[in-house]
């Protein structure tokens, strides 16, 4: 089931929490809404559920307008962040719920709804706590049950809103990878919502980063990831040295080090503008390796499990720069505090233009 | 996350319908009914109403109603004081039978509460025959409306300072103490002011109560004109005469005193929220 | 009236900051003391005084007719009371935890009112309203309909004394559950009665019945709201809590105690369950957070 997501706005007094969205998810597709919080994508989220109304736009869902549809007509399955569970209800009665609150005319019968029920929890590897109540169950194991409960209606498409972020790291890390399974398994179109750069970028077929209720950038995770189509993007997929310079040549200077850029050429000369580079794009060595190299000194060493952070600090920069090394690459360098290296800057990138988080 | 909230139609079921009937259901038995006694002071003479709320044996009433109730507050700003520190702070034998019979007053018929005390302190009783050797006299005086006043506004300032006093964290008197504090200068300076909108709530809240209490005062009181008749009782009396303007009167500028505490709770449940955040 | 959210736990808990043991010694005494003089005493005076003249004079004080007749209007009174403000109190509980709209606020004041309202007041009300001097009393009366001075009128007095509890109840308990699973419920496809009735009630119902059976405490135990209808004619409007002031004004303590005793009972019961639902509300309310 394909979703349409038409110049979509949402405003509450004060703000605006969706700005003109336009999004197109097709069928099968896992697609993930990352933002930091407050950027609309929950509200966009709801309003695909029927659970909030837009101001303007429409929502369709396979050809059919479903805009206005009450959301207990749209059968989109909901998956809340914090489960939302029938408290009152055990484990069997809160997936057998969707199917029991039907009409008696499309109203499964009961072992019907019974089989539907078993086969949902064992899918969600929870069939050992059919007779459970919720306030039993650990929090990874609630978002499973809530999970089969929103699967047991057929749902054409599945939501989830934050689905993991009240789980701690390790159950958070086990039930994205079993999700991602689960999607391989069933394919039905789902979009979930988060603020977790790695979980997006793990799960997700595409990403649709969100930011002050519009849409900056869209694709799959390594082509967002390696392309971020602005400072924004850029500074919110993962860690980043940022350092303010100014367009020249083709190059751009930060200090007053001229560096090798992407994209730069094409740029206004003398424009401001950001240089970003990642930590672990970073090069470094004890001999010099190429005419561009930086010498720096390392002034803080950390271990990070498998990576090491490096603060390196040169005479051109104003700011240390943060980098990352694998443990084996420090290991035969032998590298240690105070000790005098080259630093390459390779794969800088420059955006021009306001920016802000 | 914005709170969610809809301009246009609401999400879940039944919004016209509950609301509805709240109004409904609202203005049939308390606004409406209500509004008759303000409508009605209004259609009065106004020299009458005044005549009839100025008068000597009103104004006494009025007088009368204020000071018990202000002095039954004050005792019970010390008593619910105590009982709630000692409650929440203390373990012995029997405090949990104590602590559910706080609430007693809430749900003892006043009448019962009101022929109790009118029993135990007469000159026979088992409280007032030895009063009566020390010649305090608690029935057919104001002593005696306290003592009714305070039995019925205990329970509100126990109730409102438990929950703030289980939620004290010891850090504050840790440190506190830790910085030399005497247990009495960290009771005064730290605990007192923290607990104090808690202990004022719950006064004001004694105190709108014990203005409009009728049932336990009255078997107590012995109503002599002038001397030992509340507020609430004179309206009963202009009623038995079928003065029911007179009676409206009275019960107009009661509402006023109760409803202007009203708002003084409002604001002060306001502050104590604010000083808790 | 306050629930003590946290209380059960923490109670359990020893305290490592407690005073010294004389203080603690003599703050207890004076709590016992207070309690001794202003509960207890009451208490067993009612006891005392019921069977003064032997379980014989206390069994017919409860058994006469007019003593009967007040307990059935008083059973009367409390059985139309009770699911009435029961019903407002859910629909009303629905409406502002469930639903934002402008006004909440002053919406949650006006449901406290009748607390702040004298109980002679809320009597007098009706009685102007509903009494013969009013245009719509007198229609009334023409039509043979006698509400002041009879039972309807009681009632009526006792539905605007006990107007908030069920609502008082709830609405904070509602709030707090929020509004998640009745969203969840209706994109599972529930209509608004299956949302109601299998999600919403089920949560709410031990704050429910605890508002309700604070209601019906009330309601069996009003005395100055119903003296001021009821026009106390003996056998025929007079609750329980009327015939006892009338028993006692007759100087007939005896009779007048024991059949408070009955009050008493019923208030200790009240009470008995209320600590026992505080227990429940709390023990069982599992946080989904």
């Amino acid at each position: 089931m394909s979703i349409d997501i038409k110049n979509l706005t949402k405003r509450y007094p004060g703000y605006t929490a969706l700005d003109d969205i336009t999004l197109n998810v097709q069928k099968g597709e896992l697609v993930a809404l990352l933002g930091p919080s407050g950027c609309g994508k929950t509200t966009l989220l709801r309003i695909i559920a029927g659970l909030e109304t837009a101001d303007s736009g429409s929502v369709i869902l396979e050809e059919r307008d479903t805009t206005n549809l009450p959301a207990r007509e749209k059968n989109v399955g909901f998956v809340f962040q914090h489960y939302a569970l029938f408290r009152r209800l055990n484990v069997f009665e809160n997936v057998a719920f969707g199917l029991r609150v039907r009409p008696s005319s499309s109203r499964p019968s009961k072992s019907e709804i019974r089989d539907r029920v078993e086969h949902l929890l064992k899918l969600v590897q929870m069939d050992w706590a059919i007779k459970r109540y919720p306030s039993q169950l650990s929090g990874g194991q609630r978002q499973r049950v809530a999970l089969a409960r929103a699967l047991a209606v057929n749902p054409k498409v599945l939501l989830l809103d934050e689905p993991f972020s009240a789980l701690d790291a390790k159950v958070r890390q086990e039930l994205r990878r079993w999700l991602r399974k689960l999607h391989d398994d069933i394919h039905v179109t789902s979009i979930f919502v988060t603020h977790d750069q790695e979980e997006a970028l793990e799960l997700a077929d595409r990403i649709v980063v969100i930011n002050k209720g519009k849409i900056e950038q869209q694709g799959a995770p390594q082509e967002v990831y390696d392309h971020p189509a602005n400072a924004f993007v850029y500074n919110f997929l993962g860690n980043v040295n940022v350092f303010h310079g100014r367009v020249k040549d083709g190059k751009v200077l930060v200090g007053d080090q001229l560096i090798e850029a992407g994209h730069a050429s094409g740029l206004p000369e003398a424009s401001d503008g950001q240089a970003f580079i990642r930590p672990h794009e970073i090069g470094v060595s004890r001999i010099r390796s190429g005419e561009n190299d930086l010498a720096g000194i390392i002034r803080e060493i950390r271990l990070m499990g498998g990576q090491i952070g490096l603060e390196l600090e040169t005479a051109a920069f104003d700011k240390p720069i943060e980098a990352e090394i694998p443990r084996d690459i420090w290991r035969n360098l032998q590298l240690s505090k105070g000790d005098e290296v080259f630093i390459t800057l390779d794969r800088v990138k420059v955006f021009t233009g306001d920016y802000e988080i | 996350m914005p709170p969610y909230k809809s301009n246009k139609r609401h999400i879940l079921p039944g919004f016209g319908l509950s609301m509805g009937y709240t109004v409904f259901y609202l203005s049939a038995i308390v606004i409406v009914p209500l509004a008759t006694i303000v409508i009605g002071a209004f259609k009065m003479d106004p020299q009458a109403f005044i005549a009839t709320v100025t008068s000597p044996r009103v104004l006494a009433s009025y007088r009368l109603s204020l000071s018990t109730a202000v002095f039954a507050a004050l005792c019970n700003a010390f008593f619910g004081f105590l009982a709630a520190w000692t409650l929440v702070r203390y373990r012995f034998p029997g405090r949990r039978v104590l602590d559910a019979l706080v609430d007693l007053p809430f749900a003892l018929p006043t009448a019962v509460a009101g022929i109790c005390f009118a029993t135990l302190y007469s000159p026979v009783g088992w409280m007032g025959q030895y009063l009566e050797k020390t010649g305090i006299q608690i029935i057919n005086a104001p002593s005696g409306i306290v003592v009714a006043l305070i039995f019925i506004g205990f329970p509100f300032v126990v109730r409102t300072l438990q929950p703030v006093l289980v939620e004290l964290e010891p850090e504050i008197e840790e440190s506190a103490q830790s910085l030399g504090a005497t247990r009495w200068q960290t009771f005064r300076r730290i605990l007192l002011p923290h607990l104090f909108p808690a202990l004022l709530t719950g006064v004001t809240l004694s105190f709108a109560r014990a203005i409009g209490e009728y049932g336990s005062v009255i078997f107590i009181a012995g109503n002599l004109p002038f001397k030992t008749e509340i507020a609430p009782l004179m309206i009963m009396t202009k009623l038995d005469q079928f003065d029911y303007d007179g009676a409206s009167s009275v019960a107009f500028v009661l509402l006023l005193i109760s409803f202007s505490m009203l708002l003084v709770l409002n604001a002060v449940q306001r502050w104590q929220q604010k000083s808790y955040r | 009236m306050q629930t003590n959210t946290t209380l059960q736990e923490q109670r359990k808990a020893p305290l490592k900051r407690n005073d010294p043991p004389a203080v603690q010694a003599i703050l207890i005494l004076l709590t016992l003391l207070f309690f001794a003089i202003f509960i207890f005493m009451p208490l067993g005076l009612v006891f005392a005084e019921g069977l003064r003249k032997g379980v014989a004079v206390y069994l017919e004080a409860i058994r006469e007719p007019f003593a009967l007749s007040a307990v059935k209007l008083t059973l009367i009174t409390a059985a139309i009371v009770v699911p009435l403000n029961a019903v407002f109190g859910v629909t009303a509980a629905w409406a502002i935890s469930k639903f934002s709209f402008k006004g909440k606020t002053l919406l949650v004041s006006l449901l406290d009112l009748p607390f702040a309202v004298s109980p002679v007041i809320a009597g007098l009300i009706f009685v102007l309203l509903l009494g013969t001097r009013t245009g719509f009393g007198s229609w009334l009366g023409d039509h043979g309909i006698k509400i002041i001075f009879s039972t309807p009128g009681i009632v009526i007095a006792t539905l605007f004394v006990t107007f908030p509890f069920v609502a008082r109840e709830l609405i904070p308990l509602m709030e707090a559950q929020g509004r998640e699973e009745e969203e969840a419920a209706i994109t599972l496809g529930a209509r608004g009665w299956q949302v109601f009735s299998r999600i919403t009630l089920p949560n709410i119902r031990w704050g429910l019945m605890y508002g309700m059976i604070l209601c019906m405490a009330r309601s069996i135990g009003e005395f100055g709201a119903v003296s001021v209808v009821s026009g106390h004619i003996r056998g025929m409007t007079n609750t329980i809590p009327l015939h006892v002031e009338i028993l006692y004004s007759e100087y007939n303590y005896t009779a007048s105690f024991a059949v408070s005793t009955i009050l008493v009972f019923l208030a200790l019961v009240t009470i008995a369950i209320k600590s026992l639902m505080e227990k429940n509300v709390h023990n069982h309310q599992p946080t989904q957070h």
